[in-house]
C-alpha cells in the first residue's frame, strides 16, 4: 500500500524522543512523524510508553533527549523548548486524558468556554474591559458561546448544554473532554484512549466522529487506543511501541501482519501457536448483534482482542 | 393502594431490634466518657489555706455524666432504627430551601442590602447593634475577599489575617509617618496587601492541599511576629495609636473642630452626637463589602473568574488549555489579598488603634470559617455564615463560660447537616438555554 503522506510535510515531527524516569528508559530512540487530515495511532500493550510520548509533546515532561519539532502555519515549533501551558496556545496541541479530567463541577458550556480562555483573556483585556462589560468583551464572549455550540452540536451533546459536566454518564464526560480540546482550536489533536470504557455502539461513533474531524476540520489526529476496531478501522497510520521502543510503523494493514507486533502482543512463545487465533476472538462482539461495527474494520480484527491476551 | 400496603406490612414484618449490641455500644461509650471525666470533673482542686491544695471529688457528677451519656449514644443509634423507610426519596427541606434561596438570589439580596442600610435607623437599633453590624460587615468582606481564593481558585488559605494585618499597618504606618488621611491610604492599603498576596503566592505555586495550608499558615505568624519585633517601625506589641477617623468627605466626625475644619454636624445643622460617626463607619464598610461582592460576582463570570474555578476543578486540564496555572494563581492570591487589606485599612480606622494581637491566628481561622460554613464559592453563604460566627458569639453572652462551647456545637451541627456548607448552590456563570430550563445539578 502506498503511503500518501510520504510527499506531504509533516505535522509534528518526532526524532529520537528518549524519557528516563531514574534508571527507568520509558520511551527509547523514538521517531515518528504525523501529518494533518490524518488519524496516526500510536498502540502498543501496557506500559509500553505510549501515555509517556503524550505527555512528553503536550509538555507535561521535559523529554531527556530528542527533538519534537511542530509545524504551525509555516513557523516551526521546537516543543521541547516551550513552556507546558504554551504547547496548547503556541504550538495549537490539544490533547485529552486517559481517565477523563473535566472540571466536573461547572456545566458543560462553562467547561467548553474555558478551553477559550487565552483569546477570551485578552478580548477581556485582562479582565479591565471585562469588568465594565465593554461591547468589545461581549462581542468575543458571544463568538466564543458559538463555537462552544458548534462543538457540542457535532458531539451531540446540545441538549446537555447547561448540565454540570460531572452529572453526564461516561461516554459523554469522553466526548466532552475531545469537544473541550477542540475548542482550543488546535491542529493537532492527541487522544488519550478516546474508546476506553465506551459501549461498542459508542465506540462505532467515535469512530464516525474522528474521521469527521480529520475530514472536514483538516487537522491531525495522534491517538493511543487499546480498541482495535478504532485503531484498525479509522487510522491511516499505527505506530507500535514496546518497552518504549518502535517496533513497526505503516498502514494497519502492515502492522497487523507485522511478526515483531503479534510477538509483542502474545509474548514469544505463544505466538508460534497462537498464531491469528487471538485476533479471531473479537468476531463474537459481531455475533452478538453489533450492527453498527465499522465498515473499514479489516476482517479478523475487533474490539479489544489482542489486549485482552 | 399497592404501595402503601406495602408500606404497611414493612413496617409490621420490621426486624427486632439488636438491642444486645446496642447495649453494649451504649455501655462502652459511658465507660469512655466515665474515664475521661474521672480527672477532670470527679477530682476538684480548693484552696486551702496557707498555699495548700486539697482535692474534693465529686463522683456523683461522674455518674450522672456517664448516665447521660449512656442515654444519649443509645437515642442516638436508635433514632436510624425507627427511620428507615420513612425518609421521602426528594431531597431534604432545607436543601429545597437553599435551592430556591439561589433561584431567588436577586430580590434575595436586594431585600438583604435594602435590610443592612435601614438597619441603623431602625427602631430597636442601638449603638451596640450598629457596632456589632459593622464587626459582621468587616468578617463578610474578609470573607468575600477569602472566597476568591478558598472558594473560587480552592487554595486553601490558612493564613488570611496576614493581608487584613498589612493593610491596617499600611495605613497606621501611613497615618503615623505622612499624615495620611483614611481615603488617602485606602487605594495604598489595597496595594501594598496585593503585593504581598504575590509574594506568598510565589513559593507556593507548586504546592496544594494540606501543603499549601501548612505554608500559608506559616506566612500568617511570619507577618504577625515581624509586626511584633520589628518595634523601631511598627511599635512592636504597644502598635500604633492615634489613626485618624475617617472624614465626611473633609467633614470631620468630632464635637469641636480644630481651626479652619467643619464638622459634620455644624456643616448639616445637626445636634453633635457621636452616634453620627458609628453610622458612618457602618455605612462605610457596608458599601466597601458591597463593591466587594459586586467585583467578585462579576469577575466569576470573566474569564479570569473561570479560569480560577477550572483551576479547582482540576489544574492539569487547565495547563493542557494553555492555561497558564502562574498567572491565574497569583491573581487569585493578589485579588483576595487586596480585599483583605481594604478591610484591613478600614479596621484601622474604626478602632484607631492596631497592635499584632488583633491578628492571631484565631482571626485566619474565623475567617476560613465563614467561607467553609457558608458554602465554598457561595457569596450568600458568607453572609449567613459572617452573622452566625459572629453574632451567635455575642448573644451567648447570657450564657458566660458556655458560650464557645455553644459556638464550637452550632459549627459541628452545621458540618453534619450541611458537609458542603449552608448554600451549597453554584450558579453556572454562562447559559445556553434560558434560565427557565435551568442546569441539571449533580447530585
Amino acid at each position: 500500500m502506498t503511503n500518501p503522506s510520504e510527499s506531504k510535510e509533516p505535522l509534528l515531527t518526532v526524532e529520537h524522543l528518549t524519557m528516563r524516569f531514574g534508571g527507568l528508559t520509558a520511551v527509547d530512540n523514538l521517531s515518528f512523524a504525523a501529518y494533518r487530515d490524518e488519524i496516526t495511532a500510536v498502540i502498543g500493550p501496557n506500559g509500553a510508553g505510549k501515555t509517556t510520548v503524550f505527555n512528553c509533546l503536550t509538555g507535561f515532561y521535559r523529554p531527556s533527549a530528542g527533538r519534537l519539532a511542530m509545524n504551525v502555519d509555516g513557523e516551526a515549533l521546537r516543543l521541547e523548548r516551550l513552556r507546558g501551558f504554551k504547547i496548547a496556545r503556541r504550538a495549537r496541541i490539544a490533547r485529552t486524558f486517559q481517565n477523563v479530567r473535566l472540571f466536573a463541577g461547572m456545566t458543560v458550556l462553562e467547561n467548553l468556554v474555558v478551553a477559550q480562555h487565552n483569546p477570551l483573556m485578552a478580548a477581556s483585556a485582562f479582565s479591565i474591559a471585562g469588568l465594565f462589560d465593554l461591547p468589545r468583551f461581549r462581542a468575543a464572549e458571544r463568538a466564543a458561546i458559538d463555537r462552544a455550540r458548534y462543538w457540542l452540536e457535532k458531539l451531540g451533546l446540545l441538549e446537555n448544554a447547561d448540565w454540570v459536566a460531572g452529572a453526564l454518564p461516561y461516554g459523554a464526560q469522553r466526548r466532552l473532554e475531545i469537544a473541550r480540546a477542540l475548542c482550543t482550536e488546535p491542529v493537532l489533536l492527541c487522544l488519550d484512549e478516546p474508546a476506553a470504557g465506551l459501549n461498542p455502539r459508542e465506540s462505532a461513533e467515535l469512530n464516525n466522529l474522528l474521521l469527521a474531524i480529520r475530514a472536514e476540520e483538516g487537522i491531525g489526529v495522534l491517538l493511543i487506543e487499546h480498541d482495535m476496531s478504532v485503531v484498525m478501522g479509522i487510522s491511516d497510520h499505527v505506530i507500535v511501541l514496546d518497552y518504549g521502543r518502535k517496533i513497526a510503523d505503516g498502514t494497519p494493514g502492515e502492522v497487523r501482519a507485522d511478526p515483531s507486533v503479534i510477538k509483542a502482543y502474545l509474548g514469544e512463545d505463544e505466538a508460534a501457536s497462537a498464531d491469528e487465533a487471538v485476533f479471531v476472538a473479537p468476531a463474537e462482539a459481531g455475533a452478538q448483534g453489533q450492527p453498527q461495527q465499522p465498515t473499514a474494520l479489516p476482517p479478523g480484527l475487533g474490539s479489544d482482542g489482542p489486549v485482552s491476551a | 393502594m399497592a404501595a402503601a400496603s406495602g408500606l404497611a406490612v414493612d413496617e409490621r414484618t420490621r426486624p427486632p431490634l439488636p438491642w444486645a449490641p446496642l447495649l453494649k455500644d451504649a455501655l462502652l461509650a459511658a465507660v469512655i466518657a466515665a474515664l475521661l471525666a474521672l480527672p477532670l470533673v470527679g477530682l476538684q482542686t480548693y484552696d486551702i489555706g496557707g498555699g495548700a491544695l486539697g482535692i474534693a471529688t465529686h463522683f456523683d457528677w461522674v455518674a450522672w455524666g456517664a448516665a447521660a451519656v449512656f442515654a444519649g449514644r443509645l437515642a442516638l443509634r436508635l433514632l436510624p432504627q425507627f427511620r428507615t423507610g420513612r425518609r421521602g426519596t426528594g431531597p431534604a427541606p432545607i436543601s429545597r430551601l437553599t435551592a430556591w434561596a439561589g433561584r431567588q438570589a436577586v430580590p434575595i439580596t436586594l431585600a438583604g442590602i435594602a435590610l443592612a442600610a435601614a438597619l441603623p435607623f431602625l427602631p430597636f437599633s442601638s449603638r451596640y447593634l450598629i457596632d456589632l453590624g459593622t464587626t459582621v460587615l468587616i468578617y463578610v468582606m474578609l470573607g468575600w475577599g477569602l472566597n476568591v481564593v478558598v472558594g473560587l481558585a480552592g487554595l486553601l488559605d490558612l493564613g488570611y489575617v496576614a493581608f487584613y494585618a498589612v493593610g491596617a499597618y499600611t495605613f497606621g504606618l501611613l497615618a503615623r509617618d505622612l499624615d495620611f488621611s483614611f481615603w488617602e491610604a485606602l487605594p495604598f492599603s489595597g496595594l501594598v496587601a496585593a503585593s504581598f498576596g504575590i509574594l506568598l503566592g510565589f513559593p507556593v505555586l507548586r504546592l496544594r492541599g494540606d501543603y499549601l495550608a501548612i505554608v500559608t499558615l506559616g506566612f500568617g505568624e511570619i507577618i504577625r511576629i515581624v509586626l511584633l519585633n520589628w518595634a523601631s517601625l511598627t511599635g512592636g506589641p504597644n502598635g500604633i495609636g492615634g489613626i485618624p477617623r475617617p472624614s465626611f468627605f473633609g467633614l470631620a466626625f468630632a464635637r469641636s473642630a480644630p481651626e479652619g475644619v467643619t464638622t459634620f454636624h455644624q456643616f448639616f445643622g445637626l445636634e453633635f452626637s457621636p452616634d453620627h460617626r458609628v453610622i458612618f463607619l457602618y455605612f462605610v464598610i457596608l458599601g466597601m463589602a458591597l463593591i466587594t461582592n459586586l467585583f467578585t460576582l462579576r469577575i466569576r463570570k470573566l474569564p479570569l473568574g473561570r479560569a480560577w474555578e477550572a483551576l479547582r476543578e482540576d489544574e492539569t486540564a487547565c495547563r493542557a488549555l494553555g492555561i497558564n496555572p502562574t498567572n491565574v494563581k497569583l491573581s487569585a492570591f493578589a485579588i483576595g489579598a487586596m480585599f483583605g487589606g481594604l478591610a484591613g485599612c478600614f479596621f484601622a480606622t474604626r478602632q484607631g488603634f492596631i497592635s499584632p494581637e488583633s491578628f492571631t491566628f484565631i482571626e485566619s481561622a474565623t475567617i476560613l470559617a465563614i467561607v467553609v460554613l457558608g458554602g465554598m464559592g457561595s457569596q450568600m453563604g458568607v453572609v449567613l455564615a459572617a452573622i452566625l460566627l459572629v453574632s451567635l458569639p455575642e448573644f451567648g453572652r447570657a450564657f458566660a463560660e458556655f458560650r464557645m462551647l455553644i459556638f464550637g456545637a452550632a459549627m459541628v451541627a452545621v458540618m453534619v447537616w450541611r458537609p458542603r456548607g449552608l448554600i451549597a448552590h453554584r450558579e453556572p456563570t454562562v447559559w445556553l438555554g434560558t434560565r427557565r430550563r435551568a442546569a441539571r445539578i449533580a447530585p
